[in-house]
């Protein structure tokens, strides 16, 4: 069971606050100070491209973020319904799983196609050490996670 | 913080002052003012990021956006910016290589002068 999940309704100005509870739920866990920036951005990318696709296939829908306290690692998942390329479920098993998988990429609406699609992944694959996507009929799920202190 | 957009003239070249956050949420009021300035032919840009709070790979899509803007009538985009939480973004896009990046307005825009 997830410490903290949200739901929200696929609207750019809720990554905002997405980025900001998981921000708070990260220091509350115990991740160094140093590196909320890192899950701050990485959580706003996977929160922007969730809501990208869930804009162009399900506005109705929500956004899931779930955020698990699990001792030694903090994890956060983003979750999608938006239809995805192959139903097929993907992702490493060890590492950075970003690149791997068959994932619908959304490009941002508003950039002049200068920015490829898959842009918000790479970024996310570079700013958390373990990234695993994977991509199912359901849609597309984003996990990663940090390094937590272990609370005596 | 929502984001504050400013702008003035400085020896020829336009500097946007950028406060706040630049996201999927607000990099679109970026973009417009951005259009808006090379519609008005100005092709000599600083963006001056110096007070930018939070920066995604939206807001780097319209900066992107507004370079590819400029080009197109021969000008530049340089940024100020000397914040390393922003600056790391820039580095692990590669991104550092195609924008000039200042530490100062005034240092930017005495490089785009040498380049004139």
């Amino acid at each position: 069971m997830a410490t903290v999940e949200v739901t929200f309704t696929p609207l750019p100005a809720h990554v905002r606050t997405a980025r900001l509870v998981a921000t708070a739920v990260a220091r509350r866990s115990g991740v160094d100070e140093a590196l909320l920036d890192e899950v701050r951005l990485a959580v706003g990318e996977a929160c922007s491209r969730a809501v990208e696709a869930h804009r162009r296939h399900c506005p109705a829908e929500p956004v899931r973020l779930e955020m698990i306290d699990q001792g030694e690692r903090f994890v956060v998942v983003v979750s999608d319904h938006a239809p995805t390329a192959s139903s097929a479920s993907a992702g490493g098993a060890n590492g950075n799983g970003a690149g791997n998988a068959p994932v619908v990429e959304v490009a941002h609406s508003d950039d002049d196609g200068v920015i490829p699609a898959g842009f918000g992944l790479a970024v996310i694959s570079g700013l958390a050490d373990d990234v695993h996507v994977s991509s199912t009929s359901d849609g597309v799920s984003v996990r990663m996670s940090w390094p937590s202190a272990v609370r005596a | 913080m929502d984001l504050k957009l400013g702008h003035y003239n400085k020896d020829g070249i336009e500097v946007v002052d950028v406060e706040g956050e630049i996201d999927v949420y607000t990099a679109p009021r970026l973009r417009e003012l951005l259009i808006d300035l090379v519609n008005k032919n100005n092709y000599q840009l600083v963006v001056n990021m110096e007070k930018v709070e939070f920066l995604d790979s939206t807001g780097l899509g319209v900066l992107v956006g507004g370079l590819k803007r400029v080009r197109a009538h021969d000008g530049s985009l340089d940024l100020v910016c000397t914040q390393e939480r922003i600056l790391k973004i820039f580095r692990i896009t590669g991104l550092t290589k195609v924008f000039g990046i200042h530490e100062t307005v005034d240092q930017a825009i005495a490089a785009k002068k040498l380049e004139k």
